[in-house]
């Protein structure tokens, strides 16, 4: 075991310090040293996308980032989504459509989702099919996922909640 | 649909009640506990698909910092070989050793430390290869159950199954048209997204706790118990939230492993596959070898069929050659058939359950097979199935007679629907397939427990865990019957100490069954309410009546909310053993082009029909359908163990094994006919499983007929497709 590192961070709007092996992914760090288990880990080699965060406004399969690269960066996870306010757009619209089954891979699909919206906010069904290809969902043959982010765009115009 | 039935709530699409919790990520899976001083446990698999062992040494894996103890098959109560191996592997996987360590890299770097000297042996990971005189043989005590009689003689078939019904000799000679083709299907994953994991807490007190993700919380107690020695009293399963499991979650692998490190540990233990020891480990959907023989008259009426069905247990026998032979002619009146089925061993992990089981891969062969037929015959293959599909109170070929069912319904819905109507379209390598399947559905035992609050909401204890909606399906059920909000209805799934026995959530049974159970214990809280008022109103119980979510008498009218302040507390249970479930058909139609340059085959449309008796919550029965669809595309085109000469599985990951993207898969249209099945108080009848069956034959019929060769083997892949083209 070799020594730890400690790293300052911004996690979900909150200053945020924690200790981690230079080994050690930031999807253990979030899950195992943090508590924060709602990014899963599905294959932890960055094919399956449940895991997926978001690091400076862009998506990243957390699997494939050590915990020691989120020093000075601003992080979002699914816990940060939802505010005391309500649900994300996203969120509502995953429940109203269906979305989820099992519901493993919900968190990677809604904060992938979430970018795509912020960097393109009316998406064709083209462009969320392939922006969503790196989260593998078994259960629902994405039909639903999918139309639950086009409803999304056709809802809320431009979706830049925080 | 709530309109037409006169349901209120039956076919309404509320939000589900567990939904905030899995939109926000704060709903807890399966890996998602950690507690204080909690150890990680790992498991030594098998490099060798075929091995004796000859030694295993963990000194050096013991003496390693953090290491806190390990475990092999030696120390486990009663021998479950497939949990931790004997004296032999049987396949690349195989577990032999358990560990655990203060954290997962320590416990990784302890598997390396372990010593285990191998007698490699020769492997057989195919089934043709297998069922061969001379093949190697796995188990020498296993000898051919040749329909009843054990032979002696040491070989890979371990039972053979036949159903026969009249002559099909004489069948054929009656026949105008004769197909017969040989199949072959590939190994193929359930691909759920959370692999298996359990986490275990011991008390000295014997006490002993399971968190896991599981199709089937009492099935967990009954196997742990069982492997190791002790009461199932003693042992509590509590289900987490199960991240899909499509009938791979419905047995144990490292749950009894985790037990065992923490009894001896006496600390908790937590035990998570990696991606490549859930496709190495866990027991994967069959392979099959398939032979089909099959005749028909000119004017498109079935003679005979004669099959030959070899199947891959795996390393262990239990393939589900059974229910494959049961489902494979059921759309179907065949007078003359035969069919001989063969469950064989190879050096793969011991095959699983997988969504109908066993149905995908024998209907891909009937039903290219009819396929080809209507090409010889130039019929319209849904006009072919209008005038040999089954109806109530025909036979299955197999035996049974068909109840009510709504085959032929989904074939005509299909005839009419929109897609069917249209042209594939021109100029390039396009075609249509269609194809029929069916799965028999399951009931048995379920439990549920209904509590009236005072506000008049409910909570609803089940033991059913929720893989895909059975949460809200299932509170729908009992909010019609006490005519209250699904909303009103607050489900939960409990540990196996907090409600009666329940069977798995599998086999398409769970709305269907749990549902049955839910709706007895409404009934049994409105008998309890009526006679709490009966006293109440100072009247005969015969006196007072409930329609409509009101208790009603001469004098009184009250809602169920009114009600229960009077009546709480009020508690229904029920625990019992269903029967009644109604087997269900469904036709998919699908359009392909094929990229004759790459062989790459692209689905452009896909309209899945279904009879689903009743839809409780039509959202989640379109999902259930659409998600069968789409692993079905995946079966048929890109899904597939790779194994290299030596029986090494070369592709255990997600970015090897090609399950479907949303980037590989059109929309889904589906279609629901609603034919209910009597055995339901609402009509229903599982869903679940029969999506997967018609796609692997409907995609293959639309890719055969878009290139011009019979496509007999999984998966298309461009590969496959190329060599059909003739082009490598």
């Amino acid at each position: 075991m070799s020594r730890k590192v400690h790293v300052q961070t911004q996690i979900n709007r909150e200053n945020v310090e924690f200790l981690c092996e230079p080994r050690q992914s930031m999807l253990e760090v979030l899950r195992n040293e943090l508590d924060l288990t709602g990014a899963k880990e599905g294959c932890n080699n960055g094919n399956c996308g449940a895991c997926t965060i978001i690091v400076e406004g862009r998506p990243v399969n957390s699997c494939c980032m050590l915990g020691v690269e989120a020093e000075g960066k601003e992080i979002q996870t699914i816990e940060g989504v939802a505010t005391p306010e309500g649900l994300h757009p996203l969120q509502q619209k995953f429940l109203e459509h269906a979305a989820l089954q099992c519901g493993i891979c919900t968190p990677g699909f809604i904060m992938n989702a979430k970018v795509l919206l912020e960097t393109n906010p009316n998406p064709t069904e083209e462009e969320v099919r392939f922006w969503l290809a790196g989260n593998l969902c078994r259960c629902t043959g994405y039909d639903k996922i999918i139309r639950a982010v086009l409803d999304t765009t056709e809802t809320t115009g431009v979706s830049t909640n925080g | 649909m709530a309109d037409g039935n006169g349901y209120k709530v039956v076919g309404t699409r509320p939000i589900r009640h567990d939904g905030v919790d899995k939109v926000t990520g704060r709903a807890k899976y399966g890996a998602d506990l950690n507690f204080p001083d909690m150890l990680f446990g790992k498991i030594l698999r098998s490099p060798h698909a075929h091995a004796k062992i000859v030694s295993i040494d963990v000194s050096r894996a013991l003496a390693h910092p953090g290491v806190k103890d390990i475990v092999t098959s030696k120390d486990l109560p009663i021998l479950s070989e497939n949990i931790l191996a004997e004296d032999k592997v049987f396949y690349k996987g195989h577990a032999i050793v358990g560990l655990a360590a203060v954290d997962v890299h320590t416990a990784e770097e302890a598997l390396s430390l372990i010593d285990i000297e191998y007698e490699v042996l020769p492997a057989v990971t195919d089934v043709a290869k297998a069922i061969r005189e001379d093949s190697v043989v796995l188990h020498q005590s296993l000898t051919t159950n040749t329909l009843g009689e054990k032979t002696g003689k040491p070989t890979n078939i371990s039972s053979h199954v036949r159903h026969q019904n009249g002559d099909v000799e004489a069948g054929f000679a009656e026949a105008d048209v004769v197909v017969e083709r040989t199949f072959t299907t590939q190994t193929v994953h359930q691909g759920y997204i959370e692999p298996i994991t359990a986490t275990a807490k011991y008390n000295p007190d014997g006490e002993l706790t399971v968190w896991t993700s599981t199709q089937g919380a009492f099935n967990v107690r009954q196997q742990v118990a069982g492997i190791l020695d002790c009461p199932a009293s003693k042992v509590r399963v509590v289900p987490l939230e199960i991240g899909g499991g499509f009938g791979g979650k419905t047995t144990v692998y490292v749950a009894p492993v985790a037990a065992l490190l923490a009894m001896r540990t006496g600390q908790i233990v937590k035990v998570t596959m990696t991606r490549d020891e859930v496709f190495e480990g866990t027991g994967p959907a069959p392979a099959t070898l398939i032979r089909l023989k099959m005749g028909a008259t000119k004017d498109g009426r079935i003679t005979a069929a004669d099959t030959d069905l070899f199947y891959e247990g795996g390393a262990y026998p239990g393939s589900a050659v059974g229910a494959g032979a049961n489902c494979m002619f059921a759309a179907y009146k065949i007078p003359n058939l035969m069919i001989d089925g063969f469950d064989v061993v190879v050096n793969k992990p011991s095959s699983h359950a997988y969504r109908a089981p066993g149905a995908p891969n024998s209907s891909f062969a009937a039903e290219c097979v009819i396929d080809e037929i209507c090409q010889k015959l130039d019929l319209d293959p849904l006009e072919f199935r209008m005038i040999n599909g089954a109806k109530e109170g025909d036979r299955n070929p197999i035996g049974p007679r068909h109840g009510k069912i709504g085959y032929l319904e989904t074939v005509e819905a299909a005839q009419t629907h929109d897609h069917y109507q249209v042209e594939v379209g021109n100029g390039k390598l396009r075609g249509r397939g269609v194809a029929s399947g069916y799965w028999g559905n399951g009931a048995g035992r379920s439990s549920v427990n209904l509590t009236v609050n005072q506000d008049g909401t409910i909570m609803l204890l089940e033991g059913s865990t929720d893989i895909g909606g059975t949460r809200a399906s299932i509170a729908m059920q009992a909010a019609e019957v006490l005519g209250i909000a699904a909303e009103d209805v607050r489900p939960a799934v409990v540990d196996t100490n907090s409600i009666g026995e329940t069977g798995v959530t599998g086999g398409s049974r769970t709305t269907h069954a749990t549902g049955l159970v839910a709706i007895r214990a409404a009934e049994s809280v409105i008998e309890q309410m009526k006679e709490k008022l009966a006293d109440h109103w100072e009247v005969n119980l015969n006196q007072v009546d409930f329609a409509d979510g009101t208790f009603l008498n001469s004098d009184n009218q009250i809602s169920f909310k009114e009600a229960a302040r009077i009546c709480s507390p009020v508690v229904g249970s029920v625990t019992e053993s269903t029967t009644g479930a109604g087997g269900a058909f469904g036709t998919h139609v699908v359009d392909v082009e094929v990229d004759e340059d790459t062989g790459k085959v692209e689905v452009l449309r896909y309209t899945a029909v279904q009879d689903v008796g009743t839809a409780i919550h039509p959202s989640y029965a379109e999902g259930q359908i659409q998600g069968g669809a789409v692993q079905g595309i995946g079966w048929a085109l890109s899904e597939e163990y790779v194994y290299d000469q030596k029986g090494q599985m070369v592709n255990a990951s997600f970015l090897d094994y090609r399950m479907p993207t949303s980037y590989d898969t059109p929309m889904v249209d589906t279609v629901m006919v609603e034919v209910p099945n009597p055995g339901h108080p609402f009509g229903v009848r599982g869903v679940g499983e029969v999506p997967l069956v018609p796609p692997l034959a409907a995609i293959a019929n639309a890719v055969s007929r878009a290139i011009g060769v019979r496509m007999t083997h999984l998966p298309m892949n461009p590969g496959s497709v190329l060599k059909a083209l003739n082009k490598i």
